[in-house]
């Protein structure tokens, strides 16, 4: 199935109303949905885009950002989805159960951002220890912080 | 397991493997839990080599970051600086020179080889074979030779910059260039005969470590992993980047995804590098070697993802920009992370010794695990 960006977003939209966005982006097709939407549209999208290549966040001054890079393997097509999230309550669902590859992709983001995906099955930090504070890439993290690790362990 | 094992069982245990183990090939540990030789699970424990380069990334200029990326996966520099100079150039929309195109193709595949090289070696070496340790490492030297022609360093390279490569290589690097490639195809049957051949090797790893296809794209397994299980994907045909679209090659493909294919599958890239480099030799134009920039870049706002294929998989850089001299966010996939997720699933229900030889088929390189 090729992957037609007005016909794709078309069919969303009717499918799951006009909160669906098409974001400019010159080099891929990106599009915005809301997060309560994104399980249902993840397991649609799962059927085509076979493969999630990456996925990651970024902390913008009013939202969070999650990125998901998706891939058809046998049409050689991309597709970029984006959901956002208040910067007081990072939550989203997880993915893994579409694609198993985010099992510890999720753990990447949380890890490092702070981002709380519901339903991932082992949501623990990945690459700090286990007693590091703070989530290094988001914006307000301190790089000079004296000791990271004599607070105790962090708060899930 | 025979019924009369199981009526010996008597509990699991847990056993710890490295972070400081000779077969774990860095600072990987794995938790295992063990039913007598059997593997019951395994937990990946990793990050003892986080340095934390995305942060890093933040507080650097766009071309202060190139040497971070020799630091990623530290057995192909070269394409680390590929994957995140075409990133920076993708963004703001620089054409690089025919000449420097060039010397990124042979640069980019001599690196493949000698990634390629270590992986054949270290294979051996897990499997006691010391002698198949000993030659791909001689052949390996002759190209870490030429990138100290080149850039003046053998392993943490630096070699491209935004918009080309640093200079161009000295007049002795082409002839040492086509001695190589005079050799290696004798190179090549060494390792075959050597270790490919060999029974011990074959008892050790055919069957063994089984990664089918759609448990490979579900776990986001890339690379020659993938190929070994039978799909021919590899982006320098389904998504040619740079100039690869001018160059006759084939996917080299496995049909078991087994240890053995991975590792077969990785010997025939090597052969089909060696034709890539061939003929970039003999097409490679004469001129400049990098684009005239302003000293400082100033990328516009926007975001790109930029992915190659590196020697361990799909090699990934999102490069997200405020306009500003620095990276907003940078983020990198490095394929050996993801690789290593699908890694418990395969040695589940095998012995421990399959385990290491499992582990060392799927060619993880820690720097880039950890990032």
């Amino acid at each position: 199935m090729r992957v037609e960006p007005q016909a794709l977003t078309a069919r969303l939209q009717e499918k799951y109303g006009p909160a669906i966005e098409v974001l400019p982006d010159p080099t891929v097709t990106t599009i915005l949905v809301p997060p309560e939407r994104l399980p249902a549209i993840a397991a649609e999208l799962a059927e085509s885009f076979n493969l999630l290549l990456d996925l990651t966040a970024v902390d913008w001054p009013e939202y969070f950002e999650v990125v998901y890079f998706l891939w058809s393997v046998p049409e050689a097509e991309e597709l970029r989805l984006k959901v956002r999230l208040p910067k007081d309550r990072p939550e989203v669902s997880s993915v893994s159960a579409c694609w198993p590859a985010a099992l510890c992709l999720e753990r990447e983001a949380y890890d490092l951002l702070g981002i709380v995906f519901r339903g991932h099955p082992d949501l623990r930090r990945i690459l700090c220890p286990d007693d590091f504070v703070g989530h290094p890439l988001r914006k307000d993290f301190a790089l000079a912080q004296a000791d990271r690790w004599e607070e105790g362990p962090p708060a899930r | 397991m025979p019924e009369s094992t199981k009526e010996l069982y008597t509990e699991e245990i847990t056993l710890n493997m490295g972070p400081q183990h000779p077969s774990t090939h860095g600072v990987y540990r794995g938790i295992l839990t063990m039913d007598g030789e059997y593997v019951v699970g395994v937990e990946n424990v990793i990050g003892y080599l986080h340095r934390g380069l995305e942060k890093i990334a933040e507080n650097r200029t766009y071309t202060q970051f190139i040497p971070y990326t020799d630091r990623l996966d530290y057995l192909s520099a070269m394409l680390n600086n590929l994957g995140y100079v075409q990133a920076v150039e993708k963004l703001m929309g620089i054409e690089v020179p025919e000449r420097a195109e060039y010397l990124r193709i042979i640069m980019a595949e001599l690196q493949r080889m000698a990634s390629h090289m270590v992986f054949v070696a270290s294979f051996a070496l897990d499997l006691s074979g010391w002698t198949g340790w000993m030659y791909p490492f001689r052949d390996r030297e002759r190209i870490l030779d030429l990138f100290e022609m080149a850039s003046g360093s053998r392993l943490t390279t630096s070699y491209l910059r935004i918009g080309g490569v640093a200079e161009d290589v000295p007049e002795e690097f082409w002839p040492a260039l086509k001695a190589l490639l005079a050799d290696l195809p004798r190179c090549f049957e060494e390792y075959d005969g050597l270790i490919t051949g060999n029974e011990i090797f074959q008892a050790r790893t055919k069957g063994i470590g089984i990664l089918d296809v759609a448990t490979a794209l579900a776990y986001g397994v890339t690379g020659p992993n993938l190929r070994a299980a039978g799909l021919a994907f590899d982006l320098r045909k389904a998504r040619p980047y740079g100039i690869y679209s001018r160059f006759d090659f084939e996917i080299p493909t496995g049909q078991n995804g087994d240890s053995f294919d991975r590792f077969v599958v990785r010997i025939q890239e090597m052969r089909q590098s060696l034709r890539i480099i061939e003929q970039a030799v003999r097409e490679i134009p004469a001129g400049p070697v990098r684009a005239k920039l302003p000293k400082v870049l100033r990328p516009p706002k926007g975001e790109v993802y930029h992915q190659i294929e590196g020697s361990k998989g799909i090699l990934g850089f999102y490069l997200v920009s405020d306009g500003s001299t620095r990276p907003y966010r940078l983020h990198i996939r490095g394929p050996s992370f993801v690789n290593l997720g699908a890694f418990p699933l395969m040695v589940k229900g095998g012995t421990i010794q399959d385990l290491v030889s499992t582990l060392a088929s799927i060619d993880i390189v820690l720097g880039e695990v950890d990032r």
